[in-house]
Formats: C-alpha cells, sequence, structure tokens
C-alpha cells in the first residue's frame, strides 16, 4: 500500500510556497506604485488586454475545491463526478452572449453601475450592494474553512495559523496593489494550476501508453463500482433537482461579483468579449484535466487509500502527484493548490470592498458625491474590514459542513443579481422598484428555501435526529436480525415431512407433536418480528423531513426574482428610465460614452 | 455630451436597427442552443441512465457517456467561439460604420 507523507509537515511544499508569496509581493509592491486612482484601484486602469484577463478570469474562478474537490469527486464516484465537472463551465457561454459586452459598455466598475444607469442610484445600489456582499461573504467563508482544511493536510499547518496566513496574504494583496496585484496573482496561479495539472495528467496518460481506452478499463477493473464506475450512478436522483442545480451552477456565474467586476479591467467591449473566450477554454481544458487525474488516482493510488487520508477524496490529486512524481510533485502542487486558493479570496475581497466603497459609501451614504482619494481610502479601509470578517468567519467555522455554502453562493448569485442585471440590460420597461424587489425577493427566497432543503434541514440543523433515529432502526434492524435467526434455527429443528412419513407410529405422534410445539414458538417470534416492524415504521416516522424538498433552490428563487421584478415593473411604469433607455441602447451596442 | 445629443439619430439609424436586432437575435439563438446542450445533457442523465451506460466498443470499458460529457464542455466552448467569429468579422464592422457616421 502506498505510503504518504501527507498530513506531515512538508519542507519542500512550503520552500515552493514561499517562492510564490515572494514574487506576489513583489508583484504587489510593484503594483502599488502604479495604483493611485480608482480607476487603478478597482479597474487596474483599464489597461489588462482580452488574453490576459481570460488567464485572470480562469484564476480568478477555478477554486481549490473545483481542482481537489472534483478530482476527488472522480476517484471515488466515476461518472457522477464528471457529471458535476460539466456545471461548472456552462454558465460561460451564458457570460459572454448576455452580460460581457454590455456590462463593460455600460458599468465602471460594478455590475451595480449597469443596474443603476438608467434608474435611481440610492435604492438600486443598497440593494445590488446587499446581493454582492451575501455572494462575497458566502463563498470566502467556504474558501477560508476549505483553505484552512486542506493547508492543515497539505501542509501539517494548523488550522488557524492557515487562515491567518490565507488572510494575511489576501488583504496584503488587495490593500496595496488592488486589482492589478490581484489581476496578477490570478494569472500567475492560472499559470501554474494549468501547468501543474497538465504535467500530472502527461505522467499519468505515460502509465496507460496514453491511452484513454486503457485508462477507463483499469479504472473499471481498479474500483468496488467496477463497470459501474463509468456509468451515471446516484448523483441524479429526481430530474427537477438536477435541473434546480443546473440553473444555479449556470446563471449563477453570470451573477458573481467578483467575476463581473474583471470586465472592468479590460480596455473596451471586444477584449471583454475574448477573455470570456479565453476563460471558457482553459476553464473547460481544466476540467477535463481534472477528471483525468480523478481517474488516474483510482487506479494508481486506489480508493482506500485516497479514502484512508480523506473521507471526501480531497486529496485523490496531491496523492496522484506523490506517486508519480514523488515528494517534489506532491510539495509544488500543494503550493500551486494554495495559490489558487489565495487568487480566488483575493478576487473575492476586492469585489466585496468594491461593493461597500463604490456602491454603499459612494452611491448610498454620499450620493454619488466623493473625491477619488476619499473613495480609494474606503475602498482600502473595507479591504482590511472584510479581510479580518474573513479570518475570523474562517475561524468561527472550523469543523463545520460548509459544502452547502457554495451552492447557496450559486443560488443567490443566480437569483439576486442575475435577474436585475439581465432585465436592466434587455428589459425597457424595467423599473427602479421592479429591480430593488427582484433583488431582495432572490436573495431571501434563495436564502429561506436553501435552509428549508435537505442540504442545511437535514444534514445540518437536524443532524443530531437523523443519527439518532438512523442508530435506532439500525438497532432495530438488528433485533429483527437475530429473530429471523432464532426462527430459521427452530425451523431446523423441526422434523421434516419426508422423515415423519418413514417414521414408526408411536414416534410419529411424537415427532408432530414436538413440531407442533416448534410452530408454536415461530408464531410467537414472528409476532414479535411484526412488533418490531411497527417499531421500526414509528422510529421511522421520527425521521426529520425536509420542508424544501429539493436541494438547491434554484429554480424557485429564480423564477420568483423574474416575476417580482416583471409584475411590479409592470404595475407602476417609470417613465423616466423609459426615456434613457435609448441613451442606454446606443452605448451598450456601440460602446460611445463607454468609460 | 454632444454625442448624446446625436441619439435620436443613431438609434433610428437603419444601420443601428439592423445591428442590433442581429446581435439580439445571435446572442438569444447562441444561449437558447447553451442550454439545450447542457439540459440535454442533463435530462439525458435523468431519463435515459442506460443510453449512456452504453460501451463505445466491445471488449473496453470506456462508456459513450464519456465523450458526451466531455463533448457538452467542448461544445459550449466551440458556442463561444462561434460567437467571437461572428463579433469579430461582422459585429465589429457595423459598429465601426455607425460610430464613423456620428463621428467618433
Amino acid at each position: 500500500m502506498h505510503q504518504t507523507i501527507i498530513g506531515q509537515s512538508n519542507p519542500i511544499a512550503i520552500m515552493f510556497f514561499v517562492v510564490f508569496v515572494v514574487i506576489t509581493l513583489g508583484i504587489t509592491w510593484w503594483a502599488a506604485k502604479r495604483t493611485r486612482t480608482t480607476k487603478d484601484f478597482y479597474a487596474a486602469g483599464r489597461s489588462i488586454t482580452g488574453f490576459q484577463n481570460g488567464l485572470a478570469l480562469a484564476g480568478d474562478y477555478m477554486s481549490a475545491a473545483s481542482f481537489l474537490g472534483i478530482a476527488g469527486l472522480v476517484s471515488t464516484k466515476g461518472y457522477d463526478g464528471l457529471i458535476y465537472s460539466v456545471g461548472w463551465l456552462v454558465g460561460w457561454p451564458i457570460v459572454m452572449f448576455l452580460i460581457s459586452e454590455p456590462l463593460r459598455n455600460l458599468g465602471k466598475y460594478t455590475f451595480a453601475d449597469v443596474v443603476a444607469f438608467r434608474l435611481q442610484q440610492r435604492p438600486i445600489r443598497a440593494a445590488a450592494a446587499a446581493g454582492s456582499l451575501v455572494v462575497v461573504l458566502t463563498y470566502l467563508i467556504a474558501q477560508m474553512v476549505g483553505a484552512g482544511t486542506l493547508i492543515k493536510l497539505m501542509f501539517g499547518l494548523p488550522f488557524e495559523l492557515a487562515i491567518v496566513v490565507t488572510g494575511a496574504l489576501m488583504i496584503s494583496y488587495v490593500l496595496f496593489g488592488g486589482m492589478i496585484a490581484t489581476t496578477w496573482v490570478q494569472i500567475i496561479k492560472a499559470v501554474l494550476l494549468l501547468g501543474g495539472a497538465t504535467l500530472l495528467v502527461i505522467m499519468t496518460l505515460a502509465q496507460f501508453g496514453f491511452s484513454y481506452a486503457e485508462l477507463f478499463n483499469k479504472a473499471a477493473a481498479a474500483t468496488p463500482l467496477g463497470q459501474k464506475f463509468l456509468e451515471p450512478g446516484g448523483l441524479v436522483t429526481s430530474p427537477i433537482d438536477a435541473f434546480s442545480l443546473g440553473l444555479a451552477l449556470m446563471f449563477g456565474t453570470a451573477g458573481l461579483p467578483h467575476i463581473l467586476m474583471r470586465f472592468y479591467t479590460v480596455p473596451d467591449a471586444k477584449a471583454a468579449r475574448k477573455s470570456v473566450f479565453v476563460a471558457t477554454g482553459f476553464i473547460g481544458y481544466f476540467y477535463i484535466l481534472t477528471v483525468t487525474i480523478g481517474f488516474g488516482a483510482a487506479v494508481l493510488v486506489g480508493q482506500k487509500v485516497i479514502m484512508g487520508i480523506d473521507k471526501g477524496g480531497n486529496m485523490a490529486g496531491p496523492l496522484l502527484a506523490e506517486v508519480l512524481g514523488g515528494n517534489i510533485f506532491l510539495g509544488f502542487l500543494s503550493a500551486v493548490a494554495f495559490a489558487t486558493i489565495l487568487a480566488v479570496v483575493s478576487g473575492l475581497t476586492l469585489a466585496g470592498a468594491s461593493a461597500l466603497s463604490h456602491d454603499l459609501y459612494v452611491g448610498v451614504i454620499r450620493r454619488g458625491v466623493a473625491n477619488e482619494k476619499e473613495e480609494v481610502k474606503v475602498a482600502k479601509i473595507a479591504t482590511v474590514g472584510l479581510g479580518i470578517c474573513a479570518i475570523l468567519l474562517g475561524i468561527l467555522f472550523k469543523g463545520q459542513n460548509v459544502a452547502f455554502l457554495v451552492g447557496l453562493t450559486f443560488a443567490i448569485a443566480a437569483s439576486a443579481n442575475f435577474p436585475a442585471l439581465l432585465m436592466s440590460i434587455m428589459w425597457k420597461k424595467f423599473t427602479t422598484y421592479g429591480a430593488v424587489t427582484s433583488i431582495y425577493t432572490g436573495l431571501t427566497v434563495a436564502v429561506v428555501l436553501l435552509i428549508l432543503s435537505p442540504t442545511v434541514w437535514i444534514d445540518i440543523v437536524h443532524k443530531d435526529d437523523v443519527a439518532k433515529v438512523t442508530a435506532q432502526i439500525k438497532e432495530i434492524d438488528t433485533a429483527a436480525g437475530s429473530v429471523d435467526a432464532q426462527i430459521a434455527d427452530l425451523q431446523k429443528q423441526m422434523v421434516s415431512d419426508d422423515a415423519i412419513a418413514k417414521l414408526k407410529k408411536n414416534e410419529k405422534v411424537a415427532a408432530e407433536k414436538k413440531n407442533a410445539g416448534i410452530q408454536a414458538s415461530v408464531t410467537a417470534k414472528a409476532a414479535e418480528k411484526d412488533a418490531l416492524a411497527a417499531k421500526k415504521k414509528e422510529a421511522g416516522a421520527a425521521m426529520p423531513k425536509a420542508i424544501f424538498p429539493l436541494k438547491n433552490p434554484g429554480i424557485y428563487s429564480m423564477a420568483a426574482a423574474f416575476l417580482i421584478g416583471i409584475l411590479v415593473s409592470l404595475m407602476k411604469p417609470e417613465k423616466e428610465a423609459q426615456e434613457k433607455f435609448d441613451a442606454e441602447k446606443v452605448r451598450e451596442y456601440v460602446g460611445i460614452g463607454a468609460e | 455630451m454632444s454625442k448624446l445629443i446625436k441619439k435620436e439619430d443613431i438609434l433610428s439609424d437603419p444601420d443601428f436597427i439592423k445591428l442590433s436586432s442581429q446581435k439580439d437575435t445571435i446572442s438569444i439563438i447562441l444561449t437558447i442552443l447553451e442550454l439545450v446542450l447542457y439540459f440535454g445533457f442533463i435530462s439525458l442523465i435523468a431519463y435515459n441512465k442506460p443510453f449512456l451506460a452504453q460501451k463505445m466498443s466491445e471488449g473496453d470499458a470506456a462508456t459513450i457517456g464519456i465523450p458526451i460529457a466531455v463533448g457538452t464542455i467542448v461544445l459550449s466552448w466551440v458556442l463561444t467561439g462561434i460567437y467571437i467569429w461572428w463579433a469579430n468579422t461582422k459585429y465589429d464592422d457595423m459598429v465601426k460604420r455607425i460610430v464613423d457616421k456620428v463621428g467618433g
């Protein structure tokens, strides 16, 4: 069996990581000298090229959860993990077709700029900032807790220290280097992650004579599931559940504030669309690599070892690297995973800071009047505040099951942010009240339904009850099993009809009498069994049930946000907003007047 | 603000009407194609698992479901490529013509 050093302090990993930190802090120092105005701080002076932004978008989006999590899911669940990976890509074409160019042409720094373009600034900015901040905070908690757990596994650092290091670096990048430093951290991370994953895949395929057919044959042979490992299994049981999650993933991507914000870093709409094409290509390529890594790990590392280190399979990729490239490759990949986390949390922090300063402080509190210096200062204070918040929340949620937060993030982004953004771009009759009610409806419905869903209501809120009932049922089952065994034992003691036929008359009577006695015991035992079955049913009735049946609320919360937005807009038309739509349209399609 | 004054003219300009309606059509068609692609894949998983579980060739373990899943990823990217191709060859020219008309 494979001996791993995962879980112990790993000097090679720490060395690679220190190199990454030194380089990125150097870039931050360089970027700090170029970060003066709001345009520099939020949008890197709009100096990033389409290709660079494509890489940065990929670096912003590909989280450690998708790198380690999807490889792990594939290595333990096979084809079902592959299904999951597809969902993470399909939002990108939607971003390109519906969002990227209008967003770039109409806005300045945040997506609230676009929604507020022809509507009343203050209520829209307050609502959009709320939507952004909830998305940023839920995603940050998920990332921070994941970071602490993963870094503890890969570097042997204590959980709290890992979170403080992550938080401190993230604050440094954003605080001093703003969007310029964040962009380059994301670009370097994307190159390292894509390069590392490519190398790992090449080394994996070399073990199979560069034949995918061979890899899959071995994968089916190496796992207990066998051929079923390569077939869709239990992940999608209810179609509506699958559609709901699919909708949230697809349209949530188009509503993530840290992704949307990146489109303001390029000079024009043409570069914005190019960056989506580049990002989609790299992200798609990355998921295909990740899936290969998962299948490779199932064969070359083995499910037993993978799940022995981490039940969720998160260490499948690093373990594979260790098997194929030894301690050095493991150290490199661990450092890349750390860099991956840093790039994502930096993007999130910057998006949160811009919602706080650009939308809430300047847009709402100062009613749009604030000078550059003041706005940058507030953004920097917001960065530190958010960073400290993220560190504290990460430590507070230690050991909690935070997987649901990722689903929640996408559901809120798809329900609170995306509908308002799309309708403000496309629909002339959209009004301020329509937008505000749509955002708050999407936000509330997504959060409330998720709390009532099996994901939270059963797996978290009533976890203890579920465990209690499950234990009770198990106990009853064991009892029923032993009654069954007793019945079987008794039946064995019975004299068979054939044997009776061969017996002499007086022996026959005795045997029949014995059988009758045993039969009575069996009947008594059967009654005992019935009683147990009734007890099991009773215990089962106490099992907590989710109030809302779906695991992800996306389908309902998105529909509610669109419906409310449309109804409220139609009920009370806003003349001024309709008049301004003409100017919006020219700027949206032609780019005249774009920042 | 001189450009905004001319916005009335741009909006009724036949070139602009053509541009905006073509762009809307392309965006909506491609969005629908992407929805059909992804939710078609999800529907196969939900309603026809045996189809995806078919083996690609006799003697090999790989199932049809694997290239279909990877194909969904690749085709999504191809759709963004189609949009880029259209925008770079047609859309940008139309935009330039209108910008020239307005005088920058």
